[in-house]
């Protein structure tokens, strides 16, 4: 077998990836860290107010990362959902299922800071727009997964049941992303374009695909984080995770008597 | 610099969703230290009453 095929392989079993994760997880929040620094000194310093939104723009620099990592989160989170009922690897299973609080948690924020821009750009907090309804829809989606994923109790099987409902939820995603075009409401069409010219000056460009690299990685560095402590739980019966909590245990007794 | 606190009339709105964006993300990057430290501990605990009785 190719070697990248052999990691791949070796990746899926839970003390490896446990171990593997846990030494990639500092260089992945260092980067996110200074990534977004650099991208937040951009986007409120540097780059100059809108001509037409003045310094309120500058809300974008959350906001739309914001909402790609929402979408973003959601597709990975189907996609490890897929492979987990398809082939019913265990960590897709948790992956998927890390995948679904970080992808409400930006969901959230996309929502907040649009209703704080909307309020002085439309004079509403909120309306029935398509992207915003459909936005909604996407934080409903997170959170009936959360939820049916603890509602049962064998975890593996409460993993396959939400990854059941990911997956159904999947049809959002084009709604989502093309609701700006299909309907003619109050939300304004995608300033920046991956396949052609954007419609933004490169000065409020970089500290946006600054910010929007750095929340992936952030979003890799959540998610790993939050399957090493789920895999803790799965493989609490095994002996590598009862090495872990006996040295745990002895390091904490110890510090006790210190 | 207190201009550019105030953002040209707009700073409630744009700090309100910067703090909206740390303050989630901060309460997202904690929850997993939380959760490990919790599953390590129980499972520490576990095993300390198991062997307890064992040698009993």
């Amino acid at each position: 077998m190719n070697p990248l095929v052999l990691w791949f392989h070796k990746l899926g079993s839970p003390p490896y990836f446990y171990t593997f994760a846990g030494r990639l997880l500092p260089w992945l929040y260092g980067i996110a860290l200074v990534g977004s620094l650099a991208g937040l000194y951009g986007g409120l310093v540097v780059a100059p107010s809108d001509y037409q939104q003045g310094d309120s723009f500058r809300m974008i620099y959350v906001h739309v990362p914001c909402a790609w990592m929402s979408l973003f989160a959601y597709l990975f989170m189907a996609a490890n959902g897929f492979i987990a009922l398809v082939w019913r690897i265990k960590l897709s299973e948790t992956l998927a299922m890390a995948a679904a609080p970080v992808g409400a948690a930006f969901t959230l924020i996309t929502l907040i800071s649009g209703s704080l821009w909307g309020k002085p750009m439309w004079g509403t907090w909120w309306t029935w727009d398509a992207r915003l309804t459909s936005e909604l829809v996407l934080l409903f989606l997170f959170i009936g997964v959360i939820g049916l994923y603890h509602a049962i109790e064998d975890t593996r099987q409460a993993a396959r049941a939400a990854a059941f409902l990911a997956l159904i939820g999947v049809v959002n995603l084009p709604i989502v992303h093309y609701s700006v075009i299909w309907w003619n409401t109050l939300h304004q069409a995608q300033t920046v374009n991956l396949m052609g010219a954007s419609k933004i000056s490169a000065s409020m460009l970089w500290p946006l695909l600054t910010l929007a690299a750095a929340t992936h990685v952030y979003f890799f560095a959540s998610v790993l984080a939050r399957s090493r402590a789920m895999l803790l739980v799965l493989e609490s019966g095994k002996d590598w995770v009862r090495t872990l909590a006996q040295n745990e245990a002895a390091r904490s007794t110890e510090a006790a008597h210190v | 610099m207190s201009e550019f606190f105030a953002m040209g009339g707009y700073g409630t709105y744009v700090w309100a969703a910067y703090a909206v964006f740390f303050v989630v993300l901060a309460i997202d990057a904690i929850a997993p230290l939380l959760q490990r430290r919790r599953a390590l501990r129980e499972l520490g605990n576990r095993l300390k009453r198991q062997a307890a009785r064992n040698s009993r």
